[in-house]
């Protein structure tokens, strides 16, 4: 009864962990949602001025930069975000010069954060974002393993309320029917928000009217199952920090086969391990049975011998008793036939 | 019991407790950093780096090395192997412990620990893999206090409440084996999701079977070693079935780890094979998965089958110590070592020393407080109203 319970709970909560995910990978071929927005960067328009970034910590209330954004001297070294920056230009060495690439969330269209978060922390909303709830956070930070562009960055300094901290695409002025701060400050229009389809066919225009600028592929439009943020460049993109073996299979198409397996477990192994117990029991009671009867056997065994030497034993000493009867007898009549003879002599004497 | 009237004669002053009240204190300190400092002030992770031994050891290999529970009661109540009864008390107590610490640990690890119930009572996030972790670890954990609960029943003197727990005993194990494949797996397959980041000759989409197969062997030799050590310090309150039947449960752990070990390298080899990553084996992480294949998975094999065959019980000691040590060098490995293998050097992570401490304090609560349990209640011997109800 009681393991019928826990078990039903666990089997209930193992099938609907498996549930969604099958239903999304079930499918084999990925179909993003039609609303969902996105950016297009193009690295070959960037010019490394980081007022993205200045208009990202201002959009965003972020804590004021070591250094002032209009100091290019930063660029030297490779950045990464962090929790007070949610996007960073990078520079690279090119074929013909510096090239330049802004970092922030790509806002993944199946995320591997939303999947591993075992708090549902993060959220893909139909514009495109994805947006992270504080209020329900633990502070694994799960998210920042799971995630293949490494950026979700996380509060280590704050004690009591550490946060998930990333771009949100700017989620709270889209609403607003706003642009992203990064995308509205671009002076060399580097970043074009937009949906992700619309997005796809100018890049692909891009490219098409200008072959010797452009590298022929859009970079996010299938790494890790697409992402909303899009890449197009001159530069091999692993050349630019954009790491080219990512694959395409998305973070939850990654983990299906182990959370399929999690139902199975819970239905197989109780019958299994059933199974194996009611061997083992009949083994035991069959062992014992058998111990039982040998040892009744040895029993009757015993007693019939027993029996047996005590009949031979008792003929025996019947046997010895007859003689000794025999020989008493025969000794009796011996010492009555020779009294005779004496008493014979005697009256022969006497006579 | 005697026990009771004798501890309190020696003097408190012994080695071990010195030792032991030092980490505490350091513990204590360090603690008291972590939760006004937050995580920055004692560990070195960072924004690469989510995740440090607090992780790789307190967790990975916390739970790995408590896999003596499920081992030792499903050998002994659904395989039959009676001889193994004696050991069935201080592997569950082994494991109850060590699933205890880990919860307690990850109270350090996660930047809001008063919200670890939120997965399963406020928000469910059913498609990732820590969840259930989390909801097979709540419930392991909830399994192996009441398999547990008789050893302190009797010692209460609660006969029928102990009788209850008792009968329940066939369907517990079970369970405990059931949530055991799911959150021992689990754990590996938290690292499904990153291929990008574990170098390829860890990474694989066995990960889930490797963890749960090695978690087996980590459970016997855990046994074996704990055995061991408990053995010299914990003699007196042995009974002489325990001691009768401690050779026999050493030698078949020995053979049982032994066959699982090499099943191990097979299916290790295979997933080398299915990936076919044969070509990373020359290089320096190459180099290292080999000492990790050939010293810590095949050596303890082969010296296990020989400790066997000649009824060497020091050997298979040997063997036992070195696969515990196997295992917190695979998990390492996967968490550490071969996690983020693409970042260059000065990016990498490696434990400070406040991390350290809280680990080593981890561990020595948890030996205080199984000497404080074994010196008490009935683990090592039979409490003698219950002889021979088993």
């Amino acid at each position: 009864m009681l393991r019928r319970t826990f078990l039903g709970l666990l089997g209930a909560a193992g099938a609907s962990a498996a549930l969604p995910k099958s239903a999304k990978a079930g499918g084999h071929e990925f179909q993003p949602h039609p609303d969902t927005h996105g950016v297009l960067f193009d690295a070959t328009r960037c010019i490394g001025c980081r007022r993205c970034e200045k208009a990202c910590n201002e959009v965003n209330d972020l804590p004021a930069p070591d250094k002032p954004f209009d100091d290019l001297s930063v660029l030297e070294q490779e950045r990464r975000t962090t929790e007070k920056a949610y996007t960073v230009v990078n520079k690279y060495a090119g074929k013909g010069g510096p090239v330049f690439r802004k970092t922030q969330c790509n806002h993944c269209l199946e995320p591997a954060c939303a999947s591993a978060c075992f708090v549902r922390a993060f959220k893909k909303l139909p514009n495109g974002a994805v947006v992270y709830d504080a209020s329900v956070c633990v502070g694994c930070r799960y998210c920042m393993v799971a995630c293949p562009f490494g950026i979700p960055a996380y509060e280590y300094d704050e004690p009591i309320t550490p946060r998930v901290m990333k771009c949100t695409m700017c989620a709270p002025r889209l609403a607003e029917g706003k642009l992203p701060g990064c995308v509205e400050i671009c002076p060399k229009e580097a970043l074009v928000y937009g949906p992700r389809e619309e997005l796809i066919k100018v890049a692909r225009e891009r490219i098409r009217r200008f072959p010797e600028r452009y590298l022929d592929h859009v970079y996010g439009e299938k790494e890790m199952g697409g992402t909303s943020w899009l890449y197009i460049s001159g530069e091999p993109f692993s050349n630019i920090g954009l790491r080219e073996d990512l694959g395409t299979k998305s973070a939850p198409e990654l983990t299906a086969g182990a959370l399929a397996a999690v139902p199975m477990v819970v239905g197989l192994w109780p019958v299994v391990l059933g199974g194996i117990w009611a061997v083992t029991q009949r083994n035991a009671k069959i062992a014992n049975q058998e111990r039982v009867m040998a040892v009744k056997d040895a029993l009757t065994k015993a007693g019939s011998e027993a029996e047996k030497k005590l009949a031979d034993e008792l003929s025996k000493a019947e046997v010895a008793n007859k003689r000794r009867i025999e020989v008493e007898v025969k000794k009796a009549v011996e010492e009555a036939l020779s009294a005779k003879d004496d008493d014979a002599e005697n009256n022969e004497e006497e006579s | 019991m005697s026990v009771d009237n004798a501890a309190p004669k020696k003097s408190f002053f012994t080695p071990f407790n010195l030792i032991a009240t030092m980490i505490l204190i350091a513990g204590v300190v360090v603690s008291v950093m972590r939760f006004t400092g937050g995580l920055g002030a004692v560990t070195n992770l960072d924004q690469n780096n989510p995740w440090g031994i607090w992780i790789g050891f307190d967790l990975l290999c916390g739970v790995a090395l408590a896999a003596g529970g499920y081992t030792t009661s499903a050998a002994c109540y659904i395989f039959g192997l009676k001889k193994f009864h004696a050991g069935v008390r201080p592997a569950i107590l082994t494991a109850f412990l060590g699933y205890a610490l880990v919860v307690f640990a990850l109270g350090y690890d996660v930047g809001r620990p008063w919200r670890l119930p939120y997965p399963i009572f406020v928000q469910q996030g059913t498609t990732s893999l820590l969840f259930e972790v989390g909801l097979c670890v709540m419930l392991y954990l909830t399994v192996l206090f009441i398999e547990f609960s008789p050893a302190a029943l009797e010692w209460l003197g609660m006969r029928k409440i102990r009788n209850i727990v008792v009968k329940m005993t066939l369907a517990l194990t079970i369970f405990g084996v059931v949530l055991s494949t799911l959150h021992q797996s689990s754990l590996g397959a938290l690292f499904t999701i990153a291929p990008s980041k574990l170098h390829p000759l860890w990474y694989s989409q066995y990960l889930p079977l490797f963890f749960f197969v090695s978690s087996i062997c980590a459970g016997m030799s855990m046994v074996i070693f704990e055995g061991t050590l408990s053995h010299k310090p914990m003699h007196h309150l042995m009974d002489a079935e325990y001691l009768d039947n401690h050779d026999g449960l050493i030698l078949g752990f020995g053979k049982a780890t032994s066959i699982v070990l090499f099943g191990y390298f097979a299916i290790k080899v295979i997933g080398l094979a299915y990936d076919n990553n044969w070509h990373y084996l020359t290089t320096g992480y190459g180099a290292w998965f080999m000492v990790e294949m050939l010293g810590f998975v095949a050596l303890p094999s082969f010296l296990y089958a020989i400790g066997v065959r000649d009824r060497n019980i020091t050997l298979i000691k040997w063997a036992a110590g070195l696969t515990v040590l196997g295992i917190v060098v695979n998990r390492f490995n996967i968490s550490m070592v071969a996690f983020n293998y693409h970042l260059p050097a000065a990016l990498r992570y490696f434990p400070s020393w406040g991390e350290i401490t809280i680990s080593l304090f981890v561990v020595t609560i948890g030996v205080v407080v199984f000497r404080f349990i074994t010196t008490r209640m009935p683990i090592f011997f039979e409490h003698p109203d219950y002889k021979d109800e088993h």
